[in-house]
């Protein structure tokens, strides 16, 4: 399927909750063991926006984002509560595949993790596992071209992709993730450890992207956050009674009422910096 | 403005040169020592090469690979067969432990559970540690003794059990070193468990795993006590699977201590081939980590 076939919902529409939802979570709770991680989730991920997620260390954002295409079933002692919908599918219904799921929902990583292969075979991986019928020459071409990193390697597709610099890396990751046409792309701190210029080529990047992918990502960085996203969800973090960390939504609205007027206070405390 | 003032002195600060101090001292006495017992440490490796080079070197030759060893008192003839023969149990060993091998470290390493793991290599360092004559006294049980004859077979059998450990240490440490995000990358392009595993880990850990089984069969053909029991020795070519095996290290136990000058020096050249088996893997071994990924 291409991306380019798929029904376009509106985009950039000035209320987040006007938009087709993707991806919708409610009241959901996250546990590993009997631990609450994150609490009560409620929240709607627009089509075709790019949706951030900022909060202090330990607001349970990452977590969250790992629940949308089912990462955290590594984890052996996770689990949920509450409703976790995509296109009013629960994820986590017992027959949904979750290999599947992550086919539709792709991840990019916080440290740039290509495998150990040639760039090219980095790029079409997802394609192969998945029984790609496809020109593959080609997968590889308008990947790597939608990374913004074609011109950069087309002339070294068979080195090895770690042999790259860190944000080509982090590019060739976009890349590899793109290729297998997911619908929605998760992003985990996906700049953290990049310098200044590459971190800029991937925000251009997401802003190119968002025209065919719904794209959430998790982020420290505020100013990240008000350039990149157009909806941003703020979480925070309280001790629990047996003095553990939890972590909550406090807001989640569109990225300019939440660094200009925010409702809560302490959302207002954390993008001015007061904390977190 | 003047950029230097008269008035300002340069700050004072201590001479940086060297003082003969008591820890200045304790260094170079340590450094001294500390290279003394390296070089007390080589020499019993070095020793051991060179005798072995000097007593052995001198009947290298061509009619070693090709010919059997003669009987008593006559000159000349080689050891051919106890090649061939430690070839064939050592390959029938490494068929054995290594394909069980490395499907018990990736079980180890990527599906068991933490309690099981924990076992499971326990048991491994306990089966690494039982003495190679004990291997071949089970291996006699077993396979002689159920059979009725000496053979290859209860040779690479006891040399599998051996190969093991090794084998599945190195495989569950190389398997282990592969960082957990590109299995997180893997999994989250939508691979199954088994494409993520066989598509990414292991080739990722591929040439430390080499490197184990590279080791395994360097310490499985220097073993003389398991073959003891086992596989036995005789003058002439294996005959077959379910027969007395003649081997290098048995070889040289045998002829090591008979009173003729020839089978004597026989032993001298065995050994010398081993050493260099031995010698020539752990080069290859290390050629292979050098290509290492992570």
């Amino acid at each position: 399927m291409n991306p380019q076939d798929r029904p376009s919902h509106s985009v950039g529409s000035p209320k987040a909750a006007s938009a087709t939802p993707v991806l919708e979570t409610r009241n959901l709770n996250i546990y590993y063991g009997s631990f609450l991680a994150v609490r009560e989730v409620s929240m709607s991920i627009p089509n075709n926006q790019v949706t951030a997620f900022i909060g202090p260390s330990g607001c349970g954002k990452s977590t969250l984002l790992r629940c949308f295409n089912r990462l955290n079933d590594l984890i052996e002692t996770f689990r949920v509560e509450g409703d976790l919908n995509y296109h009013g599918q629960n994820l986590y219904a017992p027959k949904v595949d979750a290999v599947d799921v992550r086919r539709r929902i792709g991840m990019v990583f916080q440290k740039p993790n290509p495998f150990p292969k040639s760039i090219y075979e980095n790029v079409v991986y997802g394609a192969r596992v998945n029984g790609y019928k496809g020109d593959l020459d080609e997968l590889v071409e308008r990947s790597l071209t939608q990374a913004a990193l074609w011109d950069e390697v087309k002339d070294k597709l068979k080195t090895s992709g770690l042999a790259l610099s860190g944000g080509q890396q982090q590019r060739l990751c976009i890349a590899r993730t793109i290729a297998v046409q997911p619908e929605v792309v998760l992003m985990d701190e996906p700049c953290a450890s990049l310098d200044p210029i590459s971190t800029l080529k991937i925000e251009e990047l997401m802003h190119e992207l968002k025209q065919q992918y719904t794209i959430v990502i998790v982020t420290h960085n505020m100013q990240q956050a008000s350039r990149v996203s157009d909806v941003t969800a703020f979480f925070n973090v309280r001790l629990t009674d047996t003095g553990k960390r939890s972590g909550y939504l406090v807001e989640h609205d569109r990225t300019e009422n939440i660094f200009q007027n925010p409702k809560e206070e302490s959302t207002q405390e954390y993008v001015s910096g007061r904390f977190g | 403005m003047a950029l230097t003032s008269p008035e300002i002195s340069p700050p004072v600060i201590d001479s940086l040169e060297r003082k003969n101090s008591f820890r200045s001292l304790f260094d170079i006495v340590m450094t001294v020592v500390v290279a003394v017992f390296l070089a007390i440490a080589l020499v019993p490796l070095i020793a051991v090469i060179a005798y072995v080079i000097i007593q052995g070197g001198s009947r290298i030759s061509l009619d070693l690979f090709t010919q059997l060893p003669p009987p008593p008192m006559v000159d000349g003839g080689g050891f051919a067969n106890a090649i061939v023969g430690t070839l064939i149990m050592v390959g029938l060993a490494a068929l054995i432990s290594v394909p069980i091998g490395i499907l018990i470290a990736i079980y180890l390493s990527e599906f068991s559970p933490p309690s099981v793991a924990r076992a499971i290599r326990f048991a491994t360092n306990v089966l690494n540690g039982v003495p190679s004559i004990i291997v071949g006294v089970f291996a006699y049980g077993l396979i002689v003794l159920t059979f009725k004859t000496f053979s290859a077979l209860a040779g690479g059998i006891a040399l599998s059990v051996l190969m093991l450990p090794i084998v599945i240490r190195t495989s569950d440490e190389a398997l282990q070193i592969v960082p957990p995000d590109v299995r997180w990358a893997s999994v989250g392009l939508g691979a199954s468990d088994y494409q993520t595993v066989l598509r990414v880990v292991v080739p990722a850990a591929l040439p430390a795993i080499v490197t184990g089984v590279t080791l395994a069969v360097a310490r499985a053909s220097g073993e003389t006590a398991p073959l003891i029991f086992t596989a036995l020795f005789t003058q002439f070519w294996p005959q077959g699977l379910l027969e007395p095996t003649p081997s290098l290290a048995v070889l040289v136990y045998n002829f090591a201590g008979v009173p003729f000058k020839n089978q004597q020096e026989l032993a001298w050249a065995a050994s010398l081939l081993l050493v260099l088996l031995v010698l020539i893997t752990s080069v290859i071994a290390r050629f292979a980590t050098r290509r290492k990924i992570y």
